[in-house]
Formats: structure tokens, sequence, C-alpha cells
């Protein structure tokens, strides 16, 4: 929460002594509000003030790290309720749940089917990053199975609400910077000791938000801010007011306790029924989970929801670009047409899906286009017939591609006298302005 | 300390009924933010229409959905049996056959359609075009009257033919009618000032704002009802009050991840599953940004996401 001018004003001698380099406290005040001098440029301001200060000053969510190498992730830091107001900051991670009691076969299957779905999509990596492990009571089988969870190079969430048990498998996982889950109103004490001495995230629980917030309180007073809140597994309805209330209370209210990422563990909420389970993670992934744990998470869970994240974390002031280069379609070869587009990345994903529809071969050529959609990218100067021949000519297309008909978009019929001056030997082909037509046209142009 | 709780209700959205005597459905009326229902119970939570087509449905590769209308020959027996399925809501009908550049089936043919659909089918009716401007406004002409007196909702009028549309199915029969604009919340709320000054009351419009499968640039849908509940909900913009409906099934089941068969991508599993997920998982994500309505093709994903909404009841 940003403190106003006045504010801090009221904090300051109001003597105007101008040993802090400006003429007066209010004008000082004002600086500070706007972040321009800091607060203790004053030499003046009491303890308590400055206390006070700092705290207001402070981000309203924490920014929490997990894991370590190539599973560290950063989770929380969000300064907005919505995307369109700035940009959500650090995007939310999806997770699996095993749990010792299950059968090896049970468990090795699962984690087999999780470390499957690992893909790219608009240049980025796509896996389940996570792996949630129920303890039980046998320390061993604990282990063992953390064990388990860990060859599959993914972070590990360790859920276990006994500090005893909790101890044993935390010693002997620390390494890779697990979160440890299953703090509560009653068991706080002796799992932040575990927690704290292996240096790593504490998840926090309670029967309600009341509870919750105590409990949180206790932590913070024992040193302990580095804490996930559990969104709790009484019913759909509850976690995800929950999620709303935390967050809301953070962000909008000001309420420094509940200013940490959150866990929901949908296996919890939906036992059994991947579909709901997958509807869930999909609100969640909007409204406020920051990891998501799921009974399983196959291709047919992963590949809406990977794209729906992707898409919800991406900065609106940057368009989503693809990756300039060929990319052949419906079992294109050297010698079928090419069609040529942006990169901008909802044109692409129309087009193409468009072009997989017809099943008529094709090599979609994307060139540098600024991320723009055809038009904007040609009213930039960033889709012109010298930057499409500069692409054909620095991607060896030429060398690449036999076939010798290049479809461009109908949007910009205007460059086809320029396209063929630029191109020799190629046959330029106006194409349709709207993506809808494709389909059809492909089919007619066979 | 305590968690202190601060609930926060708004101004409502308008509510918007469509359907005759008791088989009427109504969407709108809240005052939360969408889907937090624990700050107020609503009093018309979210509804799910599910889809069926004059053609008849593709269900290559679709078991579960092949059965669910198997033995259903005719169109009425298909919207019958649709509107009997668990979870659903309304039904909407889509005329995709009407189409020019496919079966072109005449507007007075599917008029007709509709009249016996809506004398059968035992829930409250939307009706859809074939996306093609000129034939969707004629057909929509010619139903506002074959439907008379059966209140449905017309999807969509658009900026190039509101008048028309409006006037031949809202003003002149009574029928609702969905504003329909592509994801811009300043052509949405455009286009319900237009249809406000051809003398269409606030109560018989609803806005499509668009749609958009989950990646598919959904971002900017899920940006743009977000800006507009908030117009809506906290400025209390009463051009942006009316309730939203989405069609999620025809961009979720057009998207690869639907439609591309197991044969051709055996690591991506059974192409039914995928197909569910995906519309699922886009209606989920469409009714957490604020859709009033979705309308989704699969049995399962609309009995899935009327009990999920149901549950967050």
């Amino acid at each position: 929460m940003a403190l106003k001018g006045l504010d801090i004003f009221k904090l300051t001698p109001k003597t105007n002594c101008k040993d802090c380099g400006s003429p007066t406290c209010m004008a000082f005040a004002m600086k500070v509000a706007q972040g321009a001098i800091a607060i203790a440029k004053c030499p003046h301001m009491s303890v308590e003030a400055l206390a006070k200060l700092s705290a207001a000053t402070e981000p309203p969510m924490k920014t929490i790290e997990i894991g370590v190498g190539e599973c560290a992730y950063k989770l929380g830091g969000e300064t907005v309720m919505l995307r369109h107001e700035k940009t959500l900051i650090n995007k939310n991670l999806y997770g699996v749940l095993i749990a010792a009691e299950m059968q090896d076969a049970a468990i090795d299957a699962l984690l087999a089917e999780t470390a499957k779905v690992d893909y790219e999509r608009i240049s980025q990596r796509m896996y389940v990053e996570c792996v949630l492990v129920k303890c039980g009571a046998n320390a061993a089988r604990n282990i063992e199975v953390a064990k388990k969870a860990l060859g599959i190079g993914r972070e590990i969430i360790l859920d276990c609400a006994d500090a005893e048990t909790a101890k044993a498998v935390v010693e002997a996982t620390k390494e890779a910077k697990p979160v440890l889950c299953g703090a509560n109103a009653a068991n706080w004490e002796a799992m932040n000791a575990v927690a704290k001495t292996a240096g790593i995230v504490l998840g926090v629980s309670g029967a309600d938000l009341n509870e919750l917030h105590d409990t949180v309180e206790k932590l913070e007073a024992a040193g302990n801010k580095n804490l996930i809140l559990d969104l709790g597994s009484v019913s759909i309805k509850d976690a995800f007011a929950n999620a709303m209330e935390i967050r809301r209370a953070a962000l909008k209210n000001g309420d420094h306790t509940f200013g940490y990422p959150s866990i929901v563990n949908l296996a919890a909420l939906a036992p059994g029924d991947m579909v709901t389970q997958a509807a869930l993670a999909s609100i969640f992934t909007l409204r406020y989970g920051s990891i998501i744990v799921m009974e399983r998470f196959g291709y047919a869970e992963a590949l809406p929801l990977f794209g729906l994240r992707q898409n919800i974390y991406t900065d609106p002031q940057k368009p989503m670009k693809v990756a300039p280069g060929i990319y052949p379609m419906g079992g294109a070869n050297e010698n079928s047409v090419s069609c040529i587009t942006v990169d901008f990345a909802l044109t692409y994903f129309v087009v193409s899906g468009e072009i997989e529809r017809s099943h008529v071969p094709v090599n979609l050529l994307v060139p540098d286009a600024g991320g723009y959609s055809v038009l904007t990218a040609w009213a930039a100067g960033k889709l012109s017939a010298s930057s499409i021949a500069k692409f054909i000519q620095e991607f060896e297309i030429e060398s690449k591609i036999k076939n010798r008909t290049l479809i461009m978009p109908g949007k910009i019929a205007v460059l086809k006298g320029d396209l063929e001056s630029k191109l020799p030997g190629w046959k330029i082909v106006v194409g349709p302005s709207e993506a809808i037509q494709i389909v059809r046209f492909l089919k007619d142009f066979q | 300390m305590p968690f202190n709780r601060k609930s926060k209700t708004f101004n409502p959205i308008g509510a918007v009924s469509f359907g005759d005597g008791e088989r009427a459905v109504t969407l709108g009326g809240g005052n939360t933010l969408p889907l937090c229902f624990f700050d107020a119970k609503p009093s018309h939570p979210p509804a799910v229409g599910i889809e069926i087509t004059d053609t008849g449905a593709d269900t290559a590769g679709l078991p579960l959905l092949a059965a669910s209308y198997d033995g259903a020959a005719t169109l009425v027996e298909r919207a019958v049996r649709a509107a009997n399925l668990k979870g659903v809501d309304f039904v909407c009908l889509s005329f995709q056959g009407a189409d020019p550049d496919g079966l072109n089936r005449s507007v007075e043919d599917c008029a007709k359609l509709a009249q016996e659909v809506a004398a059968a089918c035992p829930k409250p009716l939307c009706i859809a075009g074939c996306k093609n401007l000129e034939k969707d406004t004629e057909l929509f002409k010619a139903m506002g009257m074959a439907l008379q007196g059966h209140n449905v909702l017309f999807l969509s009028a658009r900026e190039e033919n509101y008048k028309t549309v409006g006037a031949a199915t809202a003003l002149a029969y009574g029928h609702k009618v969905a504003a329909e604009s592509a994801v811009d919340i300043n052509l949405a709320k455009q286009l319900n000032i237009l249809m406000t000054q051809l003398g269409i009351a606030k109560s018989s419009i609803v806005m499509n704002l668009g749609s958009a499968a989950a990646g598919y640039g959904f971002e900017y849908l899920s940006s743009t009802m977000d800006l507009v509940k908030a117009a809506a909900l906290e400025q209390g913009d009463g051009m942006l009050q009316m309730p939203v409906i989405t069609p999620v099934s025809t961009e979720a089941w057009s998207v690869k991840e639907s439609i591309i068969s197991q044969a051709d991508m055996p690591e991506w599993g059974d192409m039914e599953q995928r197909g569910i997920q995906m519309e699922t998982v886009t209606a989920a994500a469409c009714l957490a940004s604020g859709s009033d309505a979705v309308i989704l093709r699969h049995p399962v994903s609309v009995e899935k996401t009327a009990a999920l909404i149901a549950a967050l009841v």
C-alpha cells in the first residue's frame, strides 16, 4: 500500500530544519511519496515512524522462492488482482499427487505419465513442475517415495502434519529445497523448527480463514516469513472463497498477514473426477492458485491448462510471439506449397489451426514481423516484400523447399507485384484475407 | 487475531429471461464478482446451454457424444434428447446447414425446423446462425416471426446487421437478442447503445463478447470480460450491465488439441477426452472471468460444468 504524501508528513518532525535538503518537511514528504528520495534522508525521524513507514512500503504480497537449479521457481509477488491492471508476474505451478500409501507400481506409472508431458509451446517448455508427496507414518517409506518423485527431476512438496515424521523426510531431501506443507494451529511450532532448520518454505493450513490468519501471525512473530497458504479442502466453494478472500485481503485491504502465495489440492476437492479437477485448475489458474495439484496430469489436462496459463501470464504490453522459421503442417515436405503469415502468436495459431483443419500439406513460413498482426505489421513496416525476401534468404528456404509457390495473406495483396520482383522464380498467389476462408481456399487451390 | 473479512457486493447485472412459460431461464441478476457467491447468494447462477446443429454433429472419433444421441434420427428428437441431458439449462440450436458455402439450406426450411423444435423441446431455446452475415440476417428475420411467442434468444446481432435482426426479433416479437462484438469493451458498449437507441429494452439484450479456446488468445477474452464486469459492477455502467453469454463449443472443438486423432498423435491419448477437457477448461475459465451463460457441445462437459457451478453456489 503506497502512503500518501500527507501521511508521511504527519510522521516527520515538522520543524522545516532543511537537514534533508528539502526546503520544508511537506516538500520532503511529497518527494518520499513519489519515491524520489529515501526516508532515511531525514535524520530526525523517530524509530516508530521509520518502522511504520517501512511496513507501509513493504510489498503487499511476498515473493517466495522454492526449489534449486532447474527446479527453482518464484511464487507470488503479485501487485494487481487482474492482468489488465498491469501484468501478472509469477506464473502458477502445476503438480501431481502421490502418496506413501500407494503401491509402487501405481506411483511409478503416475510419475512416468507425468514425465511424459514435456513439450514446447510458443518458445516455452511445458511440463508439470511439482510432485506433491503425501507422507504416511513410516519414515523410511516416505523417504523412498519422495526420492522416486525427485527421480523425475521435479520440485517436490512434502505433505506431512507430524513434525517428527516430517523431520526425517526433510532431512533426506533438503538439498532439493522442497516445500513442507502441514503446519497448522496445533503443530506450528514444531513444524516451524523443521522448516527453519532446513531453510525451506513452510505450507500453513487452517480449519478456516480465522485460524489460518492466526497461525500465520504466530509464525511471523516467530520470525518465519517464508510461507505458503493452503486453500483447504473443506469444499469447492470454500477453497475458491479462500483463494479470493486471501488475495483480496493482501492486495486490496492491506492485510500483510495474507500476503503469501497459495497451494490447492484438487485431488481432495474432486477425488477421482479428472474433468472437474481440470475445470477447477482452470478457475484457480485465473483466480489465485499459486501451486495447483491434481491426481493426474496427462496430455488431456496439460494441453488446455498450459495454454491457458501461457495466455494469462503474458504481459498485456507485449504481444506473444512465435519463433520465426518453417512450420510444416499436414505432413508437408519440400514439394508442398508455402504459405506466409506473421509471428504474432494469435495470428499464427488461428492460421495454423485452419491449415491443419484443411488437411492440405503446407509449409507455413513465419518471418520476424515484430509480433504484430498482418495489417499492423505491414503498416509498421515490419512486413514488406523486402522483409519477406530477406527472411527467405536468411532461412535458406530455397534450398529447403523445392516447390516455388508462395501463398500470401489477402490483407497485404498490394505487395504482390513487389514480391514477384523481389523473389524471381516464385509463383506468388494472393490467399484469403480472413483465416476462416483458409480451409476452402486450400482445398480449391489443391 | 482473526481474519477481518470484508465481503463485497456491487451494482447488479441486469437479468434477462428467455423461454416461454414454465420452460424459462434467467441470465444475470447477480451483484458479486464472477463466481464469488460467498459474498452473496445469486438469484440466478450461471446457466449452461447445450449446442446441437441442424446438420447433425460430426461424431467421428467421439463415441461418448455419439452414444448420447444414439437412435435420435431427426433434429427434433436430438433437441429433446439434448434438453433432457443432465445439467442442461437451455438448448442452442445452431443452423450450420444454412451456410451458403455448405448445405445452403433455405431460410424457410430452417424456420420450419426451428418451429418443430420449439414445439417439442422441454427447455428454452437459443438460436445460432451459420456465421455468414447476410444469411444469418435473413435467417433471424424469418425466425423472429416463425417462433413468435416462444421468447427465444437469438445469437447474435452484430454491428452490421443489428437494425434488421433487432427489429425482426426483439422489437417485433419480444424475443431476446445477443449483441455480438469482437473481444473489445468499446465495441461492446457501442453496440449496446445502438441497440437500445433502436428501442430494444435493456432487459432484452445479452452480450456475446466473443470467444476463444484456452491457449488461443484467451487473455484477450478474459481481460475484456474483466474490464466489462468492472465497469458494470463497480462503476455501475448501465450500458455494460447486460449478462454475458459465451459460445465455448465452436472454438473448443475446432482447435488442434480437440480434432487431431489419436492415430496421428499417439502420445496425446484419446481424442474425445482431450476435447472434453479443452471444452471444460475453457468453460470454467469463461465463468471465472464473468460469463453468465456458456454454450457447450459435449454432454460430459455440460454435466461437469453444471455440477461445478452448483458446487460454487
